[in-house]
């Protein structure tokens, strides 16, 4: 287990308790997904784990140790892309690294690496304002990557994404992760997306946020992506999910 | 183009109404010019336009100097915000020339006076609008530093400055406006030195083609400064439009 959380709990300013209680751990090399309906505090259990939002109870784990903060060994990729909107697409990527004080040529030269591993080689140069969402994200994306983190956190990457792009955006996450053996800690709310993606999914409940549930889809990874779509395993978990789920719709 | 025509039909207008010698305050703009190009190379006048300029370019300093850092502080520390902010907002409001002579009261007659007057032109509005750019500035990108491990002053110099740089720009722009007032205002109300001085000679002595030809060069000014940080400002405007 790469990543436990314990017993967290998190109450806003405003009165409103998003997390009661939770429990969950995130085994190495695996992509896990919070999956819930929206309100349910999937993204704050994410930025908890991050380090972004201080949590009023319990702790997090990172490799066995307690962290209370942000650190090196996690990477975030955030639903709005959040890239410097002055810079080119090569400092974007390398911005990781830039605020660690790595050398320039140094960290332009992994950053190169990566935007060629995301499909963007030849874009270095441009802003992101000339780009597509999709091609944003996989700035987000190779920014996350740049930085050579164990665990990735992704909140919502693709909610800003237009369908087609999804599918493809998503066929390359897989490959990517699964390449660089990342441990992915995924928010989503599409169910699909969950059951194509995930090695395990966490459904959480609405107000205040509690793991209703752990599912280990059976899916074969080493099938192609058309086939999974297909499969057996896949169609299963989608309508175990949405049997759990439309309780609370 | 444009603001050439329009700069055009207003010389145009205005020759014209200097020959019908409709008042003895509108000399025609041609006599205009032929003053601004008798004056300009005076000795008289290149010693007053360097003593406007020092105490203009000192003045803009000291407000960039301190008006940027005091609305960075003013909008991350909200005790500072809440204290200062309704009076930068009074004085940025308030007539400040009226303010002069206590000024010369305080530090006396000279060029210190008109720095200062200057500073307390352009201050008010840099700080108001260094305000605004950092307290609108994008919270996700901030977080996105933070997730990177970005220290504190990484924060600021890498990421919120930049984020907040349009409204800096345009706050500055706004001040240096102001500050060519200032500069002007200040030494025709201390009145013995600068480009003030020579208003003064020019007006008591009922010499408009040169009174003018003054007016016009500052106008110019003015104008030159404001568009000089305009194009600053537009060059940074390409990313503005995307946030």
């Amino acid at each position: 287990m790469i990543v436990e959380v314990k017993g967290i709990g998190k109450t806003y300013d405003n009165g409103v308790e998003a997390l009661r209680d939770v429990n969950l751990a995130f085994p190495q090399g695996q992509l896990t997904t919070l999956l819930g309906p929206s309100g349910c505090g999937k993204t704050t259990l994410l930025k908890i784990i991050a380090g972004l939002i201080p949590r009023n109870a319990g702790e997090v784990l990172v490799k066995g140790k307690p962290v209370d903060g942000p650190g090196p060994e996690r990477a975030f990729v955030f639903q709005d892309f959040a890239l410097l909107p002055w810079a080119d697409v090569l400092r974007n990527v390398a911005f990781g690294l830039e605020l660690r004080g790595v050398e320039r040529k140094e960290r332009e030269e992994t950053a190169r690496r990566y935007i060629a591993e995301v499909g963007l080689k030849g874009f270095e140069h441009r802003h992101p304002n000339q780009l597509s969402g999709g091609m944003r994200q996989r700035v987000g994306l190779a920014r996350a990557l740049t930085v050579n983190a164990d665990i990735i956190l992704m909140d919502e990457p693709f909610s800003s994404v237009d369908e087609q792009t999804r599918r493809k955006f998503q066929e390359d996450l897989l490959d990517l992760l699964r390449h660089h053996q990342k441990t992915v800690i995924f928010v989503t709310h599409s169910i699909e997306e969950a059951a194509y993606l995930s090695d395990q999914i966490a459904l959480l409940s609405p107000r205040p946020g509690r793991v209703s549930k752990v599912i280990n889809p059976n899916v074969d990874r080493m099938k192609t992506p058309d086939e999974i779509r297909r499969d057996r395993g896949y169609l299963d978990t989608v309508d175990e999910i949405w049997g759990m789920l439309r309780q609370y719709v | 183009m444009k603001m050439v025509l329009s700069l055009v039909v207003w010389a145009v207008l205005w020759e014209i109404a200097g020959r019908l010698k409709i008042s003895t305050i509108v000399p025609p703009f041609s006599a205009v010019i032929e003053a601004a190009s008798e004056i300009a190379p005076t000795e008289k006048f290149g010693k007053a336009a360097i003593i406007t300029l020092r105490s203009f370019g000192l003045g803009m300093l000291l407000a960039l100097v301190i008006g940027i850092p005091l609305g960075i502080v003013m909008a991350r520390v909200k005790g500072v915000g809440r204290l200062l902010g309704m009076w930068v907002n009074i004085f940025v409001s308030a007539p400040i020339s009226a303010l002069v002579p206590i000024l010369m009261a305080v530090i006396g007659i000279g060029e210190t006076t008109v720095v200062v007057t200057v500073f307390l032109f352009a201050v008010f509005v840099i700080t108001l609008d260094t305000q605004v750019g950092i307290t609108h500035a994008d919270r996700s990108l901030v977080e996105m530093g933070r997730s990177f491990g970005a220290t504190r002053s990484q924060l600021y110099s890498k990421i919120l400055l930049w984020s907040a740089l349009p409204e800096i720009l345009a706050g500055v722009r706004l001040g240096a406006i102001r500050g060519v007032k200032g500069v002007v205002i200040g030494q025709l109300l201390v009145a013995i030195i600068g480009v003030g001085e020579l208003f003064e000679v020019y007006s008591n002595n009922f010499l408009m083609e040169e009174f003018w030809a003054l007016v016009t060069i500052v106008f110019l000014f003015a104008f030159a400064v404001s568009e000089a940080i305009a194009y600053l400002e537009r060059r940074v405007e390409y990313y503005a439009a995307s946030r």
